[in-house]
Formats: structure tokens, sequence, C-alpha cells
């Protein structure tokens, strides 16, 4: 039994790999939901900046184009919510699940079109991807003890989009609650006739929320095809989207925790690509199916109320009716 | 306000949302560099034009009006189950264990015993989400999504472990046991000289999923029960004032939504791959809410949705045979539905009902 292991350097490595997508469309859920409305839409934003992303890397050669690409996808579906969502006050559940099924079939359709590889794009080379940074010092402190391996390994030699997301969390907390469009935003999500009889407009601000929402699923999605893979595969979000609302769930809508929860939704996919280390580590085998289900039965748990309540914003998911 | 007439609510707004889908539809065919007119002829040719065509596309239609009326009941309870794709794995769990493990003499007892398991274990999967909505508040449509993931990873494991068959590869069940063959349309229609339906899958439970449509609307709109659904759907407080419990009625219209989902897997496993597979659902579930958006909730209406959606399967997989266009097209098409007839409504609506307006102060 080497209960360590499960901490080894090399599954925390892929925690935080794998947890970046996963906070990005956090705390673009969070932004969305926070100013009322719902999204369950994130799935689809992310694979159709995924699949823009990589498209735009591959043809112009530099990932940053791509990045931007991505993002422009993703904010179009975001305005597409909006549109159906704010300006014609329509079901924000049924425009989130159109929105993904928009996503899953559209990136196929012109993947096919374009690259005729089956849905896929070509692999990314060279300049077409976020390469690894080495952070300062980071070879030199290598030998040192304890720091040393945990500086190089863990926190170096990541890829830009990993910092932009672990900075993302301080800057949603301070825009959420030490600026006045913060405030404006959470008080939209709440109770949005206050926010309109102080004369400030419902439909912008909630429109300014979505599409943060759309830049953050966008930075997400780029991040899968252009940095923690080499390309776009069909369906290469695979639930992430949904992990990252389950995440949002399990942070009661809060920056931070949502960083600790897709931490540990992370941690749950990195040790579930090692069943190795599991059963080294506890002594018998743990069902793959079982690790794979587990977040979703995690924040089944915590809406059911029993570790703590999770509260959604009060006016989420209901279209402001300004009275005449 | 009554603004419109109630033939312009039902069958004007439905088809301006369809004519809507399909111009969008043909643009997406054109900027691929098809024609849109080959495909549509291809489609029809397809899907319409052979009883084999038509034996897929009642198959599919089948699959959907299961989950377009399963989505439907909870939509009049104003639940929104988007866990239809899981209930539905479940129940073919429940399906495949009936016909595996209880030697039917018939099969006309085993789709009785199959589809009441079915039933239940759909039920019974939409039972939890139910129960967290009606007693602490937790939002339908989140617990039915994790509920989908769940319901594939318990599919996985008990298919991977404990329903394979010794030696087997593939994550499935073995064959069911020949008394449990659904006789197919080719059987039920064929003549000794002519034989209609060949190949397609399409079986009896079509005529199953019929009594459903027609069962469904008996329910919602000539029992107390379907009153108690409608009225809370429309009015949580006004129910509430009305003596109705709003617990009991999100847990039954959930139990019946569910079970209706779970029915769906009758078709799938026993008639048509005849075991259970991992990916047998394929996505109706989900289909089925643009099934009930576009047929207004009504089961007649879920009927024809249903069958139009059929058609858009079994049209698209011969696209993908034939051209260069995937069968995700049909995803788009389906995403373009729920759109215009779910979440961009208004659009439609707003002008129509402004028109309306003037022509009646017109003539007024």
């Amino acid at each position: 039994m080497d209960f360590l292991s499960l901490f080894d350097l090399s599954v925390l490595d892929s925690t935080v790999r794998l947890a970046v997508p996963l906070l990005l469309a956090c705390l673009a859920g969070l932004f969305s939901e926070r100013a009322g409305i719902f999204d369950i839409g994130l799935e689809g934003k992310m694979l159709a900046a995924a699949f823009f992303s990589a498209a735009f890397a591959h043809v112009t050669g530099s990932v940053w184009l791509g990045l931007l690409a991505g993002i422009g996808a993703s904010v179009s579906l975001s305005l597409l919510h909006g549109l159906a969502s704010i300006t014609f006050r329509g079901n924000q559940l049924i425009s989130g699940v159109a929105i993904n099924f928009l996503a899953a079939g559209l990136t196929v359709l012109i993947a096919q079109d374009w690259f005729s590889q089956g849905g896929r794009t070509p692999s990314l080379i060279g300049q077409g991807r976020f390469s690894p940074i080495e952070l300062p010092f980071a070879t030199t402190l290598k030998d040192t003890p304890l720091i040393g391996p945990l500086y190089h390994d863990l926190i170096s030699g990541h890829s830009i989009l990993v910092y932009v997301a672990l900075l993302m969390v301080p800057a949603t907390w301070w825009i959420l609650y030490r600026t006045r469009f913060g405030l404006r935003l959470r008080a939209v999500g709440e109770n949005p006739a206050a926010v309109d009889t102080a004369g400030v407009s419902v439909v912008s601000l909630r429109y300014a929320a979505v599409i943060i929402c759309g830049v953050l699923c966008g930075i997400a999605g780029a991040y899968l095809a252009t940095a923690l893979q080499a390309g776009f595969v069909k369906d290469m979000t695979a639930g992430r989207g949904f992990i990252a609302l389950a995440a949002l769930i399990f942070a009661k809508w809060r920056p931070w925790h949502a960083l600790s929860a897709t931490l540990l939704f992370g941690y749950l996919q990195a040790i579930a690509l090692r069943p190795d280390i599991i059963e080294s580590a506890i002594g018998f085998t743990v069902q793959i199916q079982l690790l794979d289900a587990l977040p979703y039965i995690l924040t089944v748990v915590i809406l059911a109320g029993f570790v703590g309540k999770a509260v959604p914003p009060r006016a989420g998911g209901e279209p402001y009716v300004k009275e005449r | 306000m009554d603004t419109m007439p109630k033939w312009a609510d039902i069958v004007l707004i439905p088809v301006i949302s369809l004519l809507l889908a399909a111009i969008i539809s043909a643009l997406v065919i054109l900027a691929i560099g098809e024609s849109p007119v080959t495909a549509f002829n291809l489609m029809v040719e397809g899907a319409l034009m052979r009883s084999a065509g038509w034996g897929y596309t009642l198959y599919y239609a089948t699959n959907f009006m299961f989950t377009g009326l399963a989505v439907s009941v909870a939509f009049h309870a104003r639940l929104f189950n988007i866990g239809g794709e899981g209930q539905a794995m479940i129940g073919g769990l429940g399906a495949a264990l009936v016909c595996l493990y209880i030697p039917w003499p018939h099969w006309s007892l085993a789709l009785i015993g199959a589809s009441l398991a079915a039933a239940m274990f759909g039920a019974v999967w939409a039972y939890l989400p139910a129960i967290l909505q009606a007693k602490r508040g937790s939002h339908i449509v989140i617990t039915t999504i994790m509920f989908n993931f769940i319901a594939a990873a318990v599919l996985n494991y008990v298919l991977v472990n404990i329903l394979r068959p010794v030696g087997a590869m593939d994550p499935a069940t073995a064959k069911f046991p020949e008394a449990t063959h659904l006789p197919t349309f080719r059987d039920m229609f064929s003549t000794s000289e002519t034989i209609l339906f060949r190949g397609s899958p399409a079986n009896v439970t079509f005529f199953v999923a019929l009594a459903a449509c027609v069962l469904v609307w008996f329910l919602i709109r000539r029992t107390v029960l379907g009153y108690e659904i409608r009225s809370f759907g429309f009015s949580e407080s006004g129910a509430k004032y009305a003596g109705i419990h709003p617990a009991k009625i999100t847990i039954i219209a959930m139990l019946i939504s569910g079970a209706l989902a779970g029915m769906m897997a009758v078709n799938t496993t026993m008639g048509e791959a005849e075991r259970l597979i991992l990916n047998s659902t394929e996505g109706a579930g989900f289909i089925g809410i643009a099934v009930a958006l576009m047929g207004r909730n009504h089961p007649f209406g879920v009927f024809l949705a249903a069958i139009l959606f059929g058609f858009l399967y079994q049209g698209g997989a011969e696209l993908a045979l034939w051209t260069k266009i995937p069968r995700e097209l049909i995803i788009v098409i389906q995403a373009l539905v729920i759109m215009f007839t779910g979440a961009l409504d208004n659009m439609v609506r707003m002008p129509l009902e402004k028109l309306f307006f003037m022509i009646r102060k017109g003539g007024a």
C-alpha cells in the first residue's frame, strides 16, 4: 500500500492540465448565471471554440489567431443565447440545449467540408500549438529538495493559458465583489427589477455577462484543441461543459470555490487515467465507471442539500419583463 | 389577451418555425458545396419512396414518439425532463434483464413484460431527480443532466462487468432468446408474392407507441390527474389553492415521463438489436425535446413530429451514404428546430401577434 502515490507529482501535474478547461468553463458559467442567465450551453461553446481555434491555427500557422477565432465562435453562440433568452425572452435551458446540438453538428460538418478527415482537423505542429512555458529559475531550482521538483514539475512548464486560467480566479473575484460592474451584475441575477429602477439597463448588463461567458468558454475550448491536445476531434469536449456546470453548483457560484471544485474534478479525471496507481495505493481496483460518474454523483448530493444547500441566483432562468 | 386565433398558435407558428429551420439548413448545405434540392430529393427517395425506407423511418419515429411523449408530459407540469436519454438507457437494462432471465413462452407476453420492466426502470431513474425537486428544491434540469451521465456509467459498468457473456469483446449482453424476438413489419405485412419492409427494423413496438400517444392524450385531457398536472404547470400557486399537492404532482408527472422514456428501449433492444448494447439510445432522448416542442406538447403533434424526425434520421443516413454530407447534418437540423420552436418562439410569435392585432382592428 502506497497511499502517497495517489498524490504523485505526475498525477498532480495532469490534475492541473485537466482542471484548466473545467475552471475556465466554470468561471464562464459563473458570470452568466450570476447575471441570471442559466447556461447549459457551455459544452457547445467550448466545442465550437475548440474546432475553430484548431482550424484557424492550422490554416494560419499561428495559435494566437486560432485563439481569436475560437473566442469569436464561442462569443457568436453566446450572442445567439443572448438573443433567444434576453431579447426574445425565450427559455434559457432550451436555448442552451439547442446550442449544444448546433455546435456538435456544425463542427463535424464544417471539419468534414474543410479538411475531409472524418470530422477532425489535421494535427497541429510548431507555432500552431501553445507550447509549455518555463518559469524563471525553474531549471536552477530543480535540484533544491522538495521545492525544486514541485516548482519545476508542477508549477512551471504549462502553457500560457493555464496561467491565464489561474489568474482569472482572483480577477473574477475582484470584478464580482470589488467593482461597480460586479455589484450590478450580481444584482441583476438576484433582483433585476431593482437594477432597472436604479436606471441601469438590465439587458445590456446581461448581454455583457453572456459575452464574458463566451470569451472564457472560447479560451477553454482553444486550450483543449491547441494546448492539451494537438488538434480537434469530434466531440472532444466529452461532457466537460457539464462537469463545469456541476463544479459551478459544487462551488455554489463563488470564484475561489470554483477553483477548488474544478481541481477536485480535474483530480478525479487525472486519477481515472491511472488505474495502476489507485490499485497500488489502496490495495483494490476502483471501477473506472465510478470515477467517471463521481463528479455527477457529488453534484447531486450537493444539490440535494445534504452537504450545505446550493442556492442559485434568485432571478436565474427568468427572463426580465420590464413593466409598462 | 387573445390576439391570435387558435389555428395560428397550433399550426402557423410551428410551420413558420420549421420553415426557418429548413431555410437555414438549406443554407448550411449550400455552404458545404452541395445542392439542397438534390439533398432533399435523396432524403425523400431514401426515406419515403421504398417500403424499406419507411421501415427505418417508422422505426426511428417509434423511438421519438416515446421520448417526445416523455418530454411533453413533464412539460405539462412545467418540468423540463432533459434526462430521457438516461431513463431510456436504464429502461433498456430493465427490458434486457426481463428478456434474458425470464423464459417467455411467446413474444406477446415478452413484449408486455419487457414494456413494464422498461417503464419501471425508466420511472425509477426519473424518481430520484423528481423527489429531489419536490422535496429539496434541486433544479430538475441539472439533476436529470447529471443522471444521464450516471446512467451511462452504470450501464457501462453493468454491461462490461456483469452482463457481458464470457469471452465476448464488445460491451453488450448475450442475444435474447428466440421466443422474445418481436415480429417486424416485414413479418406482418409481406405476402408470399411481395416482400415489404425488407431488412428494416420497424416492428410491432410502433403500435405500442401509437397506443401510448392515445393513452397520454386520454390521461392529460380526460382524467383528473391530467387536469391536475396541467393546472400545476399553468400556475403552481393556483394549483396549491385548489388543493393540488405540488410534490405529489411533480413526482407523478416525472414517473410517467421516465416510464415513457424507458419504454423507448423496448424498440431498440427487443425490436432491433435483440440484445442490449452500450449506445442503443443514440441520442433519441434528446430528440424527444425537439419532438415535444415541435408537436406543441399535444400527443397528435408529437406523433407527427416523431414521423418528421424519423424521416430526417433515415434521410440523413441516406445522405451520408450517397453524398459528402455527414450524418451530423441531422444534429444541426435538430438544433435549429429546438432553437426556433423552443427558445426563439417569441421571435416568430410577436410579429404574428401584431399582424393579427392589426387585422382585427382593421376588421372591427
